[in-house]
Formats: structure tokens, sequence, C-alpha cells
């Protein structure tokens, strides 16, 4: 073993092999089953990460906002395109998904709704609450504007 | 009731390390729980900046350049950008910092993303944060 970490990640399989202990997530899609609570626990990374890339078109905007009144019809003309516009919608969902079950993460932390059934119950509140807020938002948006 | 608090309390485990020892410098990331609490902070704060800032997009969309400077002058929207663009970048950067940490497994992909994200993290903060400062000033 070169490293001494790499030699605490071998250990002996039940017939009695020295084997490679798997790293996460090395269960996805043989021995393990999908559930809500994993599900919404993946989606909470996969949501953040959407999130995290929607920064830069904030960034574009905000520059372009700041740099003349070209680069910012540049900017508007790109968010009102129909690939802008998807773009947007997929960002506001991921952001009302991200920022609910991080309400539900803060309210774990601080010690509430540990109980399964309590868990099931707020992951499909997140859940609910994510499409009746992306499509609320859109709705009023699309009517109002 | 007494006997399993008997029970217990004959279960004692003598440290000679202080608790401020074990925790001092400790844990896998050698940073104690600085990491796990500023990710904390940072959502708390984001939760009603966020929603701030989607009702504020009612207000700015559709409209041009020299209103949106206008609107983005007020000191107010200003510290409220600014505090949303700390905390933003600040959690993106921790966050992410986790995923590369627990899916990147290869020591040099990890080390060079792990680097390029809070690069990324601090360059677009920064353009976002001298945007808003030149709308403001």
């Amino acid at each position: 073993m070169p490293d001494v970490r790499d030699a605490l990640m071998v250990a002996k399989n039940t017939e009695g092999r020295l084997v490679r202990r798997p790293l996460s997530p090395f269960m996805l899609g043989s021995a393990y089953r999908f559930q809500l609570t994993s599900s919404l626990s993946i989606l909470n990374r996969i949501t953040g990460v959407a999130v995290s890339v929607g920064t830069i078109v904030l960034t574009w905007w905000l520059v372009a906002a700041a740099t003349s009144p070209a680069a910012y019809d540049t900017v508007s003309g790109f968010l009102r395109s129909w690939i802008g516009l998807l773009l947007l919608f997929g960002w506001s969902a991921s952001l009302f998904y991200h920022l609910l079950n991080g309400i539900r993460h803060l309210a774990w932390d601080g010690g509430i709704g540990f109980d399964l059934p309590e868990v099931h119950r707020s992951g499909w509140a997140v859940v609910i609450g994510t499409v009746v807020l992306t499509v609320l938002v859109w709705a009023i948006g699309l009517t109002v504007l | 009731m007494s006997e399993t608090t008997k029970g217990r309390r004959d279960l004692r485990i003598e440290m000679m390390r202080s608790q401020l020892g074990r925790v001092r410098g400790l844990g896998a990331a050698r940073a104690g729980v600085s990491h796990w609490w500023a990710e904390r902070v940072t959502s708390i704060a984001l939760v009603p900046l966020t929603v701030w800032f989607i009702l504020s997009i009612y207000r700015l969309a559709g409209l041009s350049q020299p209103d949106v400077a206008h609107w983005a002058a007020s000191p107010l929207h200003a510290v409220l950008l600014i505090c949303l663009i700390l905390a933003t970048f600040h959690h993106m950067q921790l966050g992410l910092q986790v995923v590369i940490e627990d899916y990147v497994h290869t020591e040099a992909t990890r080390f060079s993303l792990l680097l390029a994200v809070k690069a990324a993290s601090i360059l677009l903060g920064l353009a976002c944060l001298v945007s808003v400062l030149k709308l403001a000033l």
C-alpha cells in the first residue's frame, strides 16, 4: 500500500480474501433501493449544484447592469429567449426545493421532526411546496408582467 | 429506573484529555465544526434574503438598465444584495466542497476541483460585489 489511507481501505470479505473497501456511492443501482428519504437527500445536493451553476447568470446579470445599457439588453434578451426561460424555470424549481428542504434540515439540526412518519410528512410537504411555489411564482410572473 | 441509572453510572471512562483538547484541531477535516456551523449560519441568513430577492425580481423584470441601476442604488437594496451575495457564495463554496469530498476519490482531481470551486466562488462573488458597489456608489 503506497499510502496509509489506502491501507485502511482494505478489508477481508466473508471468504477471507483481501478486498478493497467500496467507496460511496457504490451501492446505488445494485444493492440499494431508493426511498423517499434518500431520494430527497440526494436531490438536495443535485439542486444545490444546479443553483450554484445559476449563480453564473446572476453574476452576468449584475455585471451587465453595472456595465452599460447595451450589455444589460444582451442579458435580458438571453433570459427572455426560450432557453433562458427554461433555465430560469429549472433554477427557480431547484432554488425552491433547496430552500424548503434546507428549512427541513435546519429543523432537524434543532432536533425537531426526527420520527420516521414526521420525516415522510415533511418530505412530501417539501415536494408539494416546491411544485406549488414554482407554479405560483411563474403564474404570477407571467400574468402580472 | 435506579437500576439503569446505576448501571450507567458504573460505566465511566476516565480520560486524561480535556474536552477542549479533544475538539481543537481534530476531526477528519482538522477543522472541528466550523465548516458545518458556517453552512448553517449562511443557510439561516439565506432564507429571508432569498425570499426578498425573488420578490424583487417581480419589480425588476422588464425594467431597463437605468431603472435597474436606480433600484440597486438605494442603500437598503444595495446592502441586502451584498448580504445575499456574501451568504450565497460562501454557502455555495461550502456545499460544493462537501459534494466533491464525498464523490471524488482521486486525490489529484479532488484537490484541483476543490481549488477550482474556491476560485470560482471568490471570482463570481467579487464580480457581483463590485457590480453592486459600482451601481450603489
